[in-house]
């Protein structure tokens, strides 16, 4: 079902009404109400998602008391959140302190927004997409840097430093790693990327070197989220809770959230550009199948795919030990950039020898 | 225990020779208030090859300003020993880098384990200001004209640009109330200072004041994970000095105790090092684990963390019927899960990666800073008491003694898994042959120890707990002293981990496994 029917039918039933601007206007307002919405309710599930896998892992139950299954419990946290005092801090930087979690959940939305849920319903399209989502997931980590620097804790300082020389780091990897679907799509508009993988999802098409960056992608996103093995950042048995140490109340929220939406961003992005976003898995010559497929709507692909990459994630880091910063960078610039980079001349020589399927 | 009393000026020339002749593990170094003959410092010596023991004792008669001649340079531990005595006695030792208070804050009036010390509150009252870091380092030199005239020499520690941190007193990863100050170059660690005594509760001079029986309740609130042992420790030094035998059924479930609360221990400390390396899963495995040790112990001693069960001339209480089948199943049991931990946590690359050559200690170092237990025994040093001293039924069960060479994280942290397998073992050996008989022996209302001193060590879950006591024939002991497991373990680690970065201190703090209120006493 293409979604943009309805997106349609409100825009000429707001023109009709409404002078040309005031109905872009209302658009706009709209739109970001309805991402604001969908990223929260995003968060909820993935808060209570990621406390009942951890209790699987750990042969716990999770929260069970507050509503059945525990399911009110993440809705007390947030209102338990939203009451708490926001404590100002003697000698910090008050603008910059302020201002920083406003930036890491402001660049989290913008990417969140380039998200392709179903057939027309993506908020932001347009031909540069994947420079636009490496512009805007980038920019988190100059919010991080100011939280640490801003807090007047020593504490901070460090896990911000940790954080800045990891997050630009793993930017590269990330990047090359986007590059290397672009070179297989040839496009990089967001919407184009999903309609290619109609017929086949990259993972497929690109075989071998499509393998590779997904598994590159898969570790270097999670470092861009700050989580185990790689929340060196917070590593809380080392820096208490490192660049947000100072931070309570709705502040301590933001990141808390844009942390959870970064990771369910980072798998939105894998399984758009590796699994086919909302495309459905068609098999060739298996028309029957093909077809049962096409009945799931595209926002159940989406969403379920995402969930499953998330899931990776979180068997990742409710398994591993934490690493030490210089193993960190070693393991990205001596290891995951380089295999990055021969990896993306892989894929260009695939593509330029048609050796894709 | 005998002692040899030395003239001061003859101390070093004497230790000297003693070092050189192979007494190179300094196990305790106490300080003394012997009221009119003055105060003194006793040294247990023992060498680590033969372990012959030998006490040395050393008085000064001037308690105005005391002064003995250090010994940190022949053994490292002394350093944090001396700073020991002297927060306590007041006795300055010459020629230590370091004369500062150890566990009490640095405006403490007076020295309080001197029996002429006065508690009175008006003297020190309860301050609510924080303390302001000392960073002065006094050290007390010998001037030649002036014979034994000390004179204090200031050094700076912490420069002022230097960026300094506070990892504790309230930090997850101390495990406790310990606080390390390090100064930073970037992520590398230059420099370590560490305040000890936030809790630090007197648990000495309290002992003084109280009868023996009484002194039992002490001992588990030391190394709360050593509970058994330290009891067990405390116990052995009073039967000594009295005289009185145990049933063999007490000795069985003595060790029996004794090894449970060693897999206790070191599990623990497995699931902690888990944690403190962020891996959350692991550690709620090994505590999974070990809450059937303590319900195990909650059967028979109805405790779970402290269990009071060791008592003067036997046990607590006897067995339940059936317990003994529990505790072989446990055995099955663990032996299974910890195959499952390894795999899980120990043997993951990150893990090795994150341990493997991190804050090694070398044998020497091990001795030196008498560093026993675990700590020691990765570093190939045989210091397992089990095997110098056998106490309880030691003697007779087969064990290893599990030792490894690097010295290391990683060595320490397998070194544990090897114990509790060892421990298992040991159990398996006794659980099916405890004889019937008394598990208590009936003991005078009012123990009174004869004059002397005495001194009997267990090997704890960290290393060698010894107990000191010296009685002057009264009800209540003249002086307790505690050697403490952990405070060597601290004492080396400014040695190891100069260099490290920052996430190697938890590494290292993890598996050095140090119990903040057995350090504090």
């Amino acid at each position: 079902m293409d979604f943009s029917i309805i997106t349609t039918a409100i825009d000429n039933l707001l023109r009709s009404h409404l002078p040309e601007q005031a109905a872009i206007l209302t658009e706009c307002v709209l739109v970001a109400l309805c991402l604001v919405l969908a990223y929260v309710v995003l968060a909820i599930v993935m808060i209570f998602m990621e406390r009942k896998v951890c209790a699987a892992f750990q042969c716990r139950l999770g929260p069970m008391r507050v509503g059945y299954w525990g399911l009110l419990q993440v809705f007390a946290d947030v209102f338990k959140m939203l009451i708490k005092e926001i404590i100002s801090i003697k000698r910090s930087d008050r603008i910059l302190y302020a201002l920083a979690p406003y930036i890491v959940v402001m660049s989290s939305v913008l990417t969140f927004s380039c998200l392709p849920f179903a057939r027309g319903l993506q908020a932001l399209d347009f031909n540069i997409g994947v420079f636009f989502i490496m512009a805007t997931s980038s920019f988190g980590v100059l919010g991080i840097l100011l939280a640490g620097w801003s807090s007047n804790n020593k504490f901070s300082m460090i896990g911000a430093m940790r954080s800045g020389g990891q997050m630009i780091s793993y930017e590269l990897s990330v990047g090359l790693c986007m590059l290397t679907m672009v070179v297989l799509g040839g496009t990089m508009q967001i919407s184009e990327i999903v309609e290619q993988q109609l017929d086949g999802w990259f993972i497929f098409k690109g075989h071998i070197p499509a393998c590779i960056a997904f598994f590159i992608y898969l570790i270097a996103g999670n470092a861009e989220t700050n989580r185990a093995p790689f929340d060196l950042p917070e590593a809380e048995s080392e820096l208490t809770a490192g660049f947000h140490t100072e931070y309570s109340g709705m502040h301590f929220g933001f990141f808390y959230v844009a942390e959870f939406m970064n990771l369910f961003i980072v798998a939105g992005i894998a399984s758009t550009l590796f699994l086919g976003g909302w495309a459905p898995l068609h098999i060739p010559r298996l028309e029957g199948f093909n077809t049962v497929m096409d009945y799931i709507p595209g926002i159940v692909w989406m969403l379920g795919k995402t969930f499953f990459v998330i899931w990776l994630l979180m068997w990742i880091r409710w398994t591993f030990p934490r690493l030490r910063i210089d193993q960190v960078l070693v393991l990205e610039w001596k290891y995951l950039v380089p295999i990055g980079l021969v990896n993306l001349l892989i894929m260009t020589i695939c593509v330029v020898a048609e050796w894709t399927f | 225990m005998e002692l040899e009393f030395i003239d001061k000026k003859e101390l070093r020339t004497k230790l000297k020779e003693l070092r050189n002749s192979g007494m190179d593990f300094l196990r305790e170094l106490i300080g003394m208030d012997w009221g009119d003959e003055g105060l003194g410092v006793i040294y247990l010596l023992e060498n680590s090859t033969t372990h012959e023991n030998v006490g040395i004792a050393v008085r000064t008669t001037d308690r105005k300003k005391p002064t003995i001649p250090t010994v940190c340079d022949l053994w490292k531990v002394a350093e944090l020993y001396e700073r020991e005595v002297y927060d306590f006695y007041g006795i300055r030792f010459t020629g230590h880098p370091d004369m500062r208070r150890l566990f009490l804050r640095n405006d403490w009036v007076g020295y309080p384990l001197r029996k002429d010390y006065n508690p009175s509150e008006a003297i020190n009252p309860i301050r609510l200001t924080s303390e302001p870091s000392e960073d002065l380092q006094r050290s007390y030199e010998i001037e030649e004209e002036k014979e034994f005239e000390a004179i204090a020499k200031r050094e700076n520690f912490m420069h002022v640009d230097e960026y300094v941190i506070n990892i504790g007193p309230q930090h997850p990863a101390t495990h406790g109330v310990l606080r390390f100050r390090l100064a930073l170059a970037g992520e590398e660690i230059r420099k370590i200072d560490i305040h000890c005594g936030y809790i630090h509760r007197g648990i000495e001079k309290l002992c003084e004041s109280k009868s023996y029986p009484q002194l039992l309740a002490f001992t588990d609130r030391l190394d709360y994970l050593s509970a058994h042992q330290n009891r067990h420790a405390m116990c052995m030094c009073i039967e000594k000095a009295i005289g009185l035998d145990v049933t063999p059924r007490a000795q069985y479930l003595r060790t029996i105790m004794d090894e449970l609360q060693r897999i206790d221990s070191h599990l623990l400390m497995l699931s902690c090092a888990a944690m403190d390396l962020g891996a959350l899963t692991a550690f709620i495995y090994g505590f999974r684990d070990r809450e059937k040790i303590l319900d195990i112990f909650e059967e028979v001693t109805g405790g779970r963390l402290i269990q009071n069960y060791n008592i003067i001339g036997g046990v607590q209480a006897d067995i339940t019927p059936g317990w003994e089948n529990k505790v072989k199943e446990y055995c099955t049991y663990q032996i299974d899960k910890i195959k499952e931990f390894e795999d899980l946590f120990v043997n993951c690359i990150i893990t090795r990666n994150r341990m493997r050559g991190v804050s090694p200690l070398s044998l020497e170092d091990a001795i030196s800073y008498g560093a026993t237990g675990c700590t020691g025994r990765a570093a190939g040093w045989a210091c397992d008491v089990r095997k110098r001293h056998p106490y309880a039924l030691y003697g007779e069960v087969e064990f290893k003694e599990a030792l490894r060479t690097h010295g290391d994280s990683y060595d320490r942290m397998l070194l544990r898994i090897d114990e509790i397998k060892e421990s298992v073992s040991i159990i398996r050996q006794l659980i099916d042959n405890i004889p019937a008989g008394e598990f208590k022996q009936k003991t005078k209302p009012i123990i009174k120890l004869p004059e002397g001193r005495f001194f009997a060590a267990v090997e704890g879950s960290r290393g060698e707990f010894g107990v000191f006591i010296e009685s002057h024939g009264e009800r209540e002991p003249y002086r307790v002293k505690f050697r403490s497991m952990g405070l060597p373990l601290v004492a080396c680690m400014h040695k190891i981990l100069k260099g490290c970065k920052i996430a190697d201190l938890i590494t290292t703090g993890a598996t050095l496994d140090y119990v903040i209120p057995d350090i504090d006493r």
